[in-house]
């Protein structure tokens, strides 16, 4: 309806990418809603998952560099190798050995020079290929393959990291879960701003491929049959052609989301969902009726994520770049967040209509909110707090933003949409 | 070999800008913990209170600067200091009572809270960003240093220079000066010590006739004092923007968990571990090694061991590394 | 003989919906010691929670001196007069022996340190630990420091719930001779007990629960006297 409005209101084309992102952002609602509504995980890393998705759409489809990788690439895999080799090692040391000091004065001498052999290895390469033409290049570049296929990797990068923080973090308690989810969230978008070498850092990467079956605006406009349906109907080439795009996107976009939703609640109802809820509820209770408490939160947190990152990698693909400095916190952990409370906590079409309304929301108030802004300052002379006023109001989204999470959770915290 | 330069060098771009950065993190910190310990939960809008106390600092310092009063040598912020710690209690008292009073009753758990505290930071930082933007501001005036690089490489004759800025030596003295405050406070006076009861056993605080409204209001305007202070040290001696704020949130959090939630003096330590560990690890050391060793086996590289935008991770590791083998921090904790 | 200094009146109550207590009448005289044994489940500790005001009560009252205070917060209660020493968690781990008394008398407004002293000369103990922390103290410590600090408020009552769980027997007689001290100053103790021959044996009045209900009430003595109540709840 919303959408309609915005349609009729404003245009199509604006309307038809809020939809879009509002349709990601259900399908992201939708993984924080398996961790906190299934399970009551309370994590503030959804920001590095959608991160990861991002990244993994430009190495799997992006544009290969072969100079790039022959200056460097094996040199730089071995590198990584070698790092991950060394953490192992000390993870075994750790298990093997007596507690005692010579355990940790062990461990400590192979972390610290596994470390600096690690940057031996690793700095030359990733200089090598940093150097090779970094106005355009400068990364290894990606596969070159179908974007199509890098959203299933965009999820098991997400899911891998899952893995990783849910390993140490899990079974502490609540708040250090969240700081520490929001740690990684940081390191994550840390790595991808500065390691020049696997997708140009700040420098961003562009003309990422599309996803079949959407096609570009240009094809569509020299495509004769294309213009001769557009001049049946009476319409702009150019306009009917990006909102054919647009379309198509939602199109994709929604039967990915359909397929998530209906993924979930088969789970939800299953065995494993009402096992999933009964340790929400009491997980002293299910721990004595012998479940792994922590065994099930870990995969629950890793499924979730993966979901995360599918959108992510489905995000970067339509926007066709990647980059780094729009990941924000706000943004992309707090505002999933804040939808997926609204929308209804453990109802996945709750989060779907959360996604949906405050993607609108967030949007609309971005686009509406300076021109608002304008008309309640009408009656203000026009001078510096007319003018401030007006910057100003983008901001008020935060605002709003942060008024409908506590609304909802004072009086109505089962959200709009309850749990049955 | 030059061991004297070598000492210079690391003094002045390791432990005083760590000394600094330290005595910022354990007063915001501090605030985290306190709050903790009272409240039972962690505040994620504890970074955003402080750029919302350092934004009305700000205000108050161009203010008094347009109307010609300053404080001589110190920097006129330090004049609007107690304006800005009145404002933001007044407004985290607020927030306290239209928001977090009925959780409180309720006895929600304490990741409601949490979350409920993520809507507040929502708030804040937007009232920040509206109010003065989100553009940095720089507020510092007064002296600039109180040793100067030539007045240093004058008097005692080495080639390096040990700088102390005044925002420097402010922020550590008004730390210290805080600190012991602080535990004058907690442990002499008959509310200190109620809070530190309630802290340590709310029941039998609540047996004993200790008033936990009282305590959660004094606890506030600790902590919202502290932030503000923080806060103000932390713009003085770099520069004020809220989203810098915000992620300040996490080497503070860090530094409280480290140092074991709900201790005071935990929080101090930890705010020295985590602010020594990030600025030893991004530091690029070839200066000082390049004074110690042989001239022709100086180092080609920089020697950094991590680049400065991985900070995060730094703080980061620590925190997991402590909670994995002592998960009430290095002092004990909750 | 006159009424009980503090009575607890056909008590009927729990904490939800099902009722643990039935009918139930705890009482002491001023001065006096009286314990309350019982199995384990008997609603022991319930019992004097219900009197102390830390559970909803269905059915009876509470008077205190004559003075009926069955609506009254522990809060309240403890402003009263009444005292009260909880099983588990009963001292500020982290806060010096001096700062629990201190936090005792909070509600105190005039000088407290005569009152302190004579915790002290009844627990010289403490007094040499002052500034430790008394979580670093021995179990039995603790409960000295437990029932120190219920006395700073200088209650008329005092309620201890097991003071000598986890304590070992020479501690506990000790504790158990620093009650009956307490008792001659002129406080009413009323206290709930595992080691119910040891307890009754200082009692001048014993209340044996079983479910919720009374099942035997008299003096110490004449308890451990009984044939049935050795039996049953004695141990032979």
């Amino acid at each position: 309806m919303l959408f309609l409005l915005t349609g009729f209101m404003q245009s199509w084309n604006l309307s038809l990418s809020i939809l879009n992102i509002g349709v990601l952002s259900a399908i992201m609602a939708l993984g924080v809603n398996m961790q906190w509504g299934y399970a009551g995980l309370f994590s503030t890393g959804i920001m590095g998952s959608v991160a990861l998705g991002g990244l993994a759409v430009v190495i799997v489809s992006g544009k290969p560099v072969p100079e790039g990788w022959a200056a460097g690439g094996p040199r730089l895999l071995f590198g990584l190798a070698f790092g991950v080799a060394v953490l192992l090692a000390s993870i075994f040391i750790y298990r093997r050995m007596k507690p005692g000091r010579t355990r940790g004065w062990t461990i400590t001498a192979i972390l610290v020079l596994g470390f600096f052999a690690y940057r031996a290895i690793f700095d030359p390469a990733a200089n090598a290929i940093e150097a090779f033409n970094p106005a355009t290049a400068g990364n290894i570049g990606g596969f070159g393959l179908p974007s199509l296929l890098s959203w299933p990797v965009g999820a098991l990068f997400a899911g891998v990291a899952a893995w990783a923080i849910g390993k140490t973090a899990l079974g502490l308690r609540s708040d250090y879960l969240a700081i520490a989810t929001l740690g990684i969230a940081e390191i994550v978008l840390a790595v991808m701003k500065n390691e020049d070498w696997l997708a140009r850092g700040v420098k961003n990467i562009i003309d990422l491929p599309r996803p079949w079956p959407v096609p570009y605006e240009v094809n569509l406009q020299q495509d004769a049959g294309f213009l001769q349906t557009v001049q049946d109907w009476g319409m702009d080439p150019t306009q009917a052609s990006t909102i054919l795009v647009k379309l198509l996107y939602l199109l994709v976009f929604t039967l990915v989301l359909l397929a998530v939703v209906w993924m979930s609640e088969r789970a939800l109802h299953s065995p494993w969902g009402r096992m999933m809820r009964a340790i929400r509820d009491n997980e002293v209770a299910a721990s004595a009726m012998g479940k792994d408490v922590t065994a099930r939160h870990l995969q629950i947190f890793i499924i979730g994520s993966a979901v995360v990152g599918l959108a992510g990698a489905m995000l970067t693909s339509m926007e066709g770049q990647l980059t780094p400095g729009n990941y924000t916190p706000l943004r992309f952990t707090f505002l999933i967040w804040v939808m997926v409370i609204v929308g209804g906590s453990g109802n996945n079409w709750g989060a779907v209509l959360g996604g949906l309304l405050l993607g609108w929301l967030w949007l609309i108030v971005e686009n509406a909110g300076p021109v608002a802004m304008g008309y309640i300052t009408m009656p203000l002379p026009d001078g510096a707090l007319k003018a401030h006023l007006i910057d100003a109001a983008p901001h008020l989204r935060l605002v709003t933003l942060g008024l409908v999470l506590l609304l909802v959770l004072r009086f109505s915290p089962k959200g709009l949409i309850p749990e049955k | 070999m030059d061991i004297l330069n070598a000492l210079v060098a690391f003094l002045n771009y390791v432990f005083v800008p760590g000394l600094a950065y330290g005595s910022q993190l354990a007063l915001g910190a501090l605030g985290l913990t306190l709050v903790f310990g009272i409240l039972r939960f962690s505040n994620f809008a504890h970074g955003d209170t402080m750029a919302f106390g350092t934004m009305w600092v700000i205000l108050i310092t161009w203010w008094f600067q347009s109307m010609g009063i300053t404080a001589g040598p110190l920097p006129t912020a330090l004049l609007a200091l107690p304006f800005g710690i009145a404002i933001t209690a007044a407004f985290v008292l607020a927030t306290d009572r239209a928001v977090y009073k009925f959780y409180r009753d309720k006895k929600a758990a304490s990741i409601i809270l949490v979350i409920v505290s993520t809507g507040v930071m929502f708030i804040t930082n937007g009232l920040t960003r509206i109010i003065i933007g989100p553009q940095e501001q720089n507020f510092a005036d007064g002296a600039r240093f109180v040793i100067s690089a030539q007045g240093f490489k004058d008097a005692t004759g080495l080639s390096e220079a040990l700088v102390i800025k005044s925002t420097t030596a402010i922020t550590v003295i008004t730390a210290a000066i805080c600190v012991a405050v602080l535990f004058w406070f907690l442990n002499k006076t008959r509310t200190g010590k109620s809070m530190r009861a309630f802290s340590d056993n709310e029941d039998l605080a609540l047996l004993s006739g200790i008033n936990p409204e009282r305590v959660v209001m004094v606890t506030w305007i600790i902590a919202s004092a502290l932030a503000v202070i923080a806060g103000t040290l932390y713009g003085l001696d770099k520069s004020f923007r809220p989203f810098i704020y915000f992620q300040l949130l996490l080497p503070i959090a860090a530094s409280a968990v480290v140092g074991g939630l709900g201790n005071p003096l935990g929080a101090i330590a930890g705010g020295f571990i985590i602010a020594f560990s990030e600025v030893f690890v991004t530091y690029a050391w070839k200066k000082v090694v390049g004074y110690l060793v042989v001239l022709d086996l100086e180092p080609t590289t920089l020697l950094q061991l991590l680049s400065t935008d991985y900070k995060f991770a730094v703080s980061f590791t620590i925190l997991i590394i402590v909670l994995l083998f002592r998960p009430t921090g290095i002092f004990k904790g909750k | 003989m006159s009424d009980p200094f503090l009575i607890g009146e056909a008590m009927t109550g729990g904490y939800g919906a099902v009722d643990i207590l039935h009918d139930c009448t705890i009482a002491v005289e001023k001065g006096q010691i009286a314990v309350i044994v019982g199995p384990n489940g008997a609603g022991k500790s319930t019992a004097m929670k219900a009197v102390f005001g830390m559970l909803n009560l269905r059915g009876g009252r509470v008077l205190l001196d004559g003075e009926d205070i069955t609506k009254l917060s522990p809060q309240a209660r403890v402003r009263k007069g009444m005292g009260f020493v909880p099983q588990t968690s009963n001292i500020f781990t982290s806060m010096t022996v001096e700062e629990n008394l201190e936090m005792g008398a909070f509600i105190r407004e005039d000088d407290i340190r005569g009152t302190m002293e004579q915790v002290y000369e009844l627990f010289p103990i403490l007094k040499d630990k002052r500034y430790q922390a008394a979580g670093e103290l021995s179990g039995g410590q603790r409960q000295q420091v437990a029932v120190g600090r219920a006395l700073m408020t200088q209650p008329k009552v005092l309620m201890l719930d097991e003071p000598t769980a986890g304590v070992s027997p020479i501690v506990m007689d000790e504790l158990f001779d620093r009650i009956i001290e307490v008792a001659r100053t002129g406080i009413s103790i009323l206290m709930v007990e595992q080691n119910a021959r040891q307890a009754l044996d200082i009692a001048d009045k014993g209340y044996v629960l079983v479910q919720g209900a009374n099942r035997f009430t008299d003096t110490g003595q004449a308890l451990l006297a009984d044939p049935e109540v050795r039996r049953s709840f004695l141990g032979g």
